[in-house]
């Protein structure tokens, strides 16, 4: 196998004094999908953090594309085509739609692209180009995010918690996407709380639980061990 | 008619130029959360430097506008974004306040260094040119300003709206973090906004300053009538910046036209963007709790209350020590001055050091203290009491607007509050009178007169040393954990059912009740005194000091108190570096005022190890103290120089005269 | 099933929160959101991640206005009240993002909180109320003398609880009050949690630990996209079809073994109970909930 798309390595994170991170080893394939699963405070969030340059690690190591990225900042690995899409809102809300898409190409995809991409893909934003992204619902809000993803090529993509507190079909909708984008060759890591859809479009899965993965492999080996380890539920 | 056609061109004009500044001002804080309060200074500097291009140097006109406004002003807010007011908009408000509080004096420090006070002039535009409308003379210059208000609204309204960069600008202020995952730059879209932002304040003041003249501090007060117009916009909106700047504009025309020239009114001619602010601000609504924790903040250790007692009788043998040895009068007199600083300083340590507000108007606080105990004419206790809390029902009353709103509007109004005191009720004739002065007799303590001023400067260290105890004490007890508990989390503090709005009042009101004893002391020190004494601009300063000596603890209010007596000490024994001291106090607080527990925490760990070695030491040489206390005991005429206390020996002329005097 | 048949007046539940709506711009974060809770009992606010819980416990507690309806307490409409006012109605609230006086010590947060809630008087003299007995209840005495920053998460939302109890609350809104406990702690925990609703008091909980929630919970709401999807006994919520899909995710083209496999998660959760949740750490309070009970795959259907 070629080099993995992203290799984290003995990867340690702290808050003060609370370590969060202990030691995660981890590895995305490149061109595969893979899930990263976890209860409630294992982690992952902070792991994405970490991995998208916006939080220090404490020790460790982050390579991109076989490229060691330790302690880049978040705008510089956005510009070597890494792109986070964060959990929440992840859209401008007082730019309107148009321009939160104009701002997508700082990933170095013409704007005319950008906006061509997502009104192609989301006829449904072409229609409110003009309109503020935070008055629009939360649906259409994580289409506008999902944009830059489609739009910007990215050499792997970071999706953390994608469906949280949307209605299911949009869900389904966006995760549709997320295969689009992953048959077009683009890594992905994907972090979920459903873990059923995002086993869907994932080729791996590991688990993630007190700081560390736990488990990991194709998405049949990861269930079938989570009976020992956590699944927090959410199956 | 024609009056008010020409009274409206004028106010148009003022207001163009007002906008011009508030744009940047806006731009800036709603970039980086940092509100900007040398805003001003900085078109103030640009100004001069400006003048010096122009008419000094003799360069062309236009050549010397594209170096400020081009090169040199945006350099400046770019270096200051980067590496002063960087990632302050996250901390607490105090700190960002108290930094650039910090580039306010120094600024104010550098200019008059720079460009010694004499007369100077920047000739209006076109000077010579102007359009007959109808009865009213407009100048070109007028035009010209009104001109390129709308030229920098259309620059503006292009720039963010119509350009990538500005889009980012704006993406800034709604999330940076996420602006950074999508590639662009937080820090170059700040850096870029505060290099605009300054670039804008040197074109309000080099405008303005045809017109006012070039003045260090009218020019640099230019932040409160931008702050004033951006209020109505809520700091937020750009088009409702330029409306309020425009209307303040005119109605401050009016108010010049309208009003009678002499009275009490026309006090209120000087403090229209004052009294528009306080209207704008009593309009907004009501603040949302905010839940989130202030980080950053550290406390100086508690003291035992009987080593706190301990140091404080200390300090009281120290000063009788001092007035027994024969000191004379004008050190006397600077050392109760200390001792008044020293008190206004603790009242800092109440509201800021442990509520985490900052005022900036504490000498005006003071300043009504005095005069309500000289108006009193009760030299006693009650008198002096009552005098405190008057000034605490002033407090109060300053704080009611801004009930309903954040610290930072808090700070923000008792700068105009500052103003409205200095300009419209210090100077009024029930006050203390154009430039005049009232007397004030020395205190009497059941009945015993304190005349001697020894016996008067000790009165004033014992009554120093009581309000640091029970300040400590306060600390100690219910009171006190309120205070740090509404700074550690307000929203937790509501849901345990605190009124934190009344309470800020309150704790206003009795931060503002111990300047105003503080200031009613000093009166009956100085027997006479005037709104001279209590000149707004030097509550920025003694905020500076406290800060710097360490706004957390009692210690670092009483050397506070003494930096802050010897700083027009030294200006006037050194006139020529009167500005750089000025600067030094102002750039050093931009670097100390990330820490508000100060040079005295620093003290506190140091005097642990040094306390076993040096203090047997230390106490031998007591009597020779008194030299070192007020630098060399040879330069007592220099000391007294500011001090209206009749001396025999010769006084220099004062060549600092246009540096606030600080006794 | 929703059940809010009851009268007004004096058999007024404690707590109403009545078609609540929240808007963020076009998000919808609380939709006509119904539920009461009553005193004497635990009521389990429960749901996926972004639900709309946290939201819903700021509508209560009034740091958030709702954009349309009621919240009622002690059958008085406090929709308007300020946070302090329901606060000396008898409501305490503690955060899921903490807010304890980090520079105070353990002891003198719970002291100011009964300081404030004394009012003027507190103020002035300091209470006379046991504040150790306080933490001892808690279980936290071991730690009365160190700063509220400097100790561990799970102790941190104990204090936060001791310092509600100060203030002798009616209703105690708990806001993931068990994570950063360990096993014992939270058997400890749940124990008291039954002794203060025997005490009287209404507890409304928002809680991940499915085990704490079905164990001491007497009724359970639970929230999906902003709206009430059931309410009822542990029992009940637990079989309700409608809350295992808002928990499972609403695919169903995977394979019945996988979910076999998957629906565990009770057994396996008390590993991660000795995780610590950081202060401050804002999106590490993603939760991924536990299952439902021990799920067979004939539930999920």
């Amino acid at each position: 196998m070629s080099i993995p798309i992203l290799e984290v390595v003995d990867l340690h994170a702290a808050y003060g004094r609370i370590e969060v991170l202990r030691g995660v080893d981890l590895a995305v394939p490149k061109g595969a999908v893979m899930a990263l699963l976890g209860p409630n405070g294992a982690g992952k969030s902070t792991l994405v953090k970490v991995i998208s340059g916006q939080k220090k690690p404490t020790s460790g190591d982050v390579h991109l594309g076989g490229v060691n990225v330790r302690g880049a900042g978040s705008e510089e690995l956005a510009r070597l085509g890494l792109c986070t899409v964060p959990e929440g809102r992840s859209v401008f809300p007082n730019l309107t739609v148009e321009e939160n898409l104009r701002l997508m190409s700082y990933a170095g995809v013409p704007s005319e692209a950008v906006l061509d991409t997502a009104y192609s893909y989301f006829p449904r934003l072409s229609e409110r180009r003009h309109q503020l992204a935070g008055t629009m619902s939360g649906g259409e809000q994580q289409m506008l995010a999902m944009s830059r993803a489609l739009a910007s090529d990215p050499a792997l993509l970071l999706l953390d918690e994608l469906s949280m507190g949307l209605a299911p079909l949009i869900v389904d909708e966006l995760y549709d996407t997320v295969a689009q984008i992953a048959a077009s060759g683009v890594s992905i890591l994907c972090i979920e709380q459903f873990a059923r859809t995002a086993l869907r479009v994932s080729d791996y899965a590991a688990v993630m639980s007190g700081g560390r993965i736990v488990a990991s492999g194709e998405p049949a080996e990861v269930l079938e061990t989570m009976s020992d380890v956590i699944l927090g539920g959410a199956a | 008619m024609s009056s008010l056609i020409s009274f409206t061109i004028l106010g148009l004009f003022t207001g163009a130029a007002y906008a011009i500044a508030a744009s940047g001002l806006v731009l800036t804080y709603t970039t980086t959360r940092v509100f900007n309060i040398a805003h001003g200074a900085f078109g103030m500097v640009m100004a001069f430097v400006f003048w010096d291009f122009s008419q000094r140097q003799g360069l062309n006109l236009f050549l010397s506008l594209f170096l400020v406004l081009g090169v040199i002003a945006p350099a400046i807010g770019w270096g200051i974004q980067r590496f002063v007011t960087k990632g302050l908009g996250e901390g607490p408000v105090s700190v960002a306040l108290v930094v650039t509080v910090g580039l306010f004096v120094g600024l104010i420090g550098l200019a008059q260094q720079v460009w010694p006070p004499e007369p100077r002039t920047v000739p209006p535009f076109m000077a010579s040119s102007g359009v007959q409308l109808g009865d009213t003379y407009v100048t070109a210059h007028q035009i010209i300003t009104i001109v390129i208000s709308i030229g920098v609204a259309l620059a503006l309204y292009v720039l963010l709206n119509r350009t990538r960069i500005g889009t980012a600008m704006r993406a800034s202020v709604d999330n940076p973090e996420l602006l950074r995952l999508f590639g662009g730059k937080p820090d170059t879209v700040a850096a870029l906004s505060w290099a605009i932002g300054i670039s804008l304040a040197a074109l309000g003041g080099i405008l303005l300053s045809s017109v006012i003249g070039l003045s260090y501090y009218d020019l640099t007060l230019l932040v409160i009538n931008a702050y004033a117009a951006a209020m109505l916009g809520r700091l937020k909106s750009l088009p409702l910046t330029f409306v309020g700047a425009m209307g303040l504009g005119i109605l401050q025309s009016f108010a010049v036209a309208y009003l009678p020239s002499d009275g009490f009114l026309a006090g209120t001619r000087a403090v229209v963007p004052a009294l528009f602010l306080f209207v704008v601000i009593v309009a907004m609504p009501q603040a949302q709790l905010r839940i989130g924790q202030v980080k950053g903040i550290v406390s100086a250790p508690l003291p035992s209350i009987t080593k706190s007692v301990g140091w404080g009788g200390a300090l009281l043998v120290l000063v009788a020590l001092l007035v027994g040895g024969g000191m004379s009068t004008a050190n006397l007199l600077l050392v109760g001055t200390a001792a008044t600083y020293a008190m206004v300083m603790l009242s800092l340590v109440l509201l800021t050091g442990y509520g985490g507000h900052v005022s900036l108007a504490q000498l005006t606080f003071a300043g009504v203290g005095a005069l309500a105990y000289a108006k009193l004419e009760q030299p006693n206790l009650a008198g002096l009491f009552l005098a405190a809390a008057i000034a605490a029902g002033v407090g109060a009353l300053v704080a009611l607007p801004v009930l309903r709103l954040t610290g930072l509007y808090l700070a923000l109004s008792t700068l105009a509050f500052g103003v409205l005191m200095d300009k419209m009720i210090f100077q009024a004739e029930f006050a203390f009178g154009f430039n005049g002065t009232l007397q004030a007799g020395r205190l009497s303590v059941l009945g015993n007169a304190i005349e001697s001023t020894g016996g008067y400067v000790l009165v004033m260290t014992l009554f120093l040393v009581l309000m640091g105890i029970a300040l400590l004490l306060l600390r100690r007890g219910p009171l006190g954990r309120v205070l740090i508990a509404m700074r550690d989390s307000p929203a937790a503090c509501g849901t345990l059912g605190l009124d934190m709005r009344w309470f800020r009042v309150g704790l206003f009101g009795l931060s503002a009740g111990m300047a105003g004893l503080a200031g009613a002391l000093f009166a009956g020190l100085r027997g006479t005194i005037g709104a001279a004494d209590f000149q707004f601009f030097n509550s920025l300063p003694l905020l500076l000091l406290a800060v710097v000596f360490g706004v957390t603890s009692v210690t670092g209010a009483t050397l506070g108190g003494v930096g802050l007596m010897l700083l027009p000490v030294m200006q006037s024994n050194n006139p020529g570096i009167a500005g750089l001291i000025f600067a030094i106090l102002g750039f050093g607080a931009v670097a100390l005022g990330r820490d508000p527990n100060g040079l005295a925490n620093l003290m506190f760990g140091l005097g642990r190890r040094l306390q076993a070695v040096v203090l047997p030491q230390l106490r031998d040489k007591l009597p020779v103290l008194p030299g070192s206390r007020g630098s060399d005991d040879g330069e007592d005429a220099d000391l007294a120089d500011l001090l209206p206390t009749p001396l025999d020996t010769p006084q220099p002329p004062d060549s600092t005269g246009k540096v606030p005097a600080h006794a | 099933m929703p059940d809010h048949q009851h009268v007004a007046g004096a058999d007024a539940p404690l707590l109403e929160v009545d078609h609540v709506v929240v808007q963020f711009g076009g998000v919808t974060a609380v939709n006509e959101a119904t539920f009461v809770a009553e005193a004497g009992t635990v009521t389990g606010l429960i749901g996926p991640n972004g639900a709309g819980k946290t939201t819903c416990f700021n509508v209560i507690s009034g740091l958030q206005k709702p954009t349309r309806g009621k919240v009622r307490f002690r059958g008085r409409n406090v929709t308007g009240a300020p946070v302090h006012r329901r606060s000396k109605r008898g409501m305490g609230r503690t955060f899921q993002r903490l807010e304890a006086f980090g520079s105070l010590s353990v002891r003198d947060n719970v002291r100011v909180a009964h300081d404030i809630h004394r009012g003027l008087a507190g103020l002035v003299r300091p209470g006379a109320k046991d504040i150790d007995a306080l933490l001892e209840r808690v279980g936290i005495s071991a730690y009365a003398d160190e700063r509220a920053d400097s100790i561990p998460t799970g102790t941190a939302r104990l204090l936060e609880l001791a310092r509600c109890l100060a203030g002798d609350p009616k209703l105690l809104l708990l806001d993931e009050p068990s994570s950063g406990l360990d096993e014992t702690e939270t058997d400890d925990f749940g124990d008291l949690l039954r002794d203060l609703a025997a005490e009287g008091r209404g507890i409304l909980m928002v809680e991940h630990d499915m085990d704490l929630v079905m164990g001491v919970c007497d009724t359970i709401h639970v929230l999906d996209f902003g709206s009430i999807i059931a309410s009822g006994a542990p029992g009940e919520i637990r079989r309700d079809p409608a809350v295992q899909r808002a928990y499972l995710g609403y695919s169903d083209e995977v394979p019945e073994h996988e979910l076999a496999g998957a629906g565990v998660g009770v057994s396996a959760v008390e590993e991660t109970r000795t995780d610590l949740v950081p202060v401050g750490a804002a999106s590490d309070a993603t939760t991924v909930i536990p299952a439902v009970g021990a799920t067979t795959p004939e539930d999920v259907r």
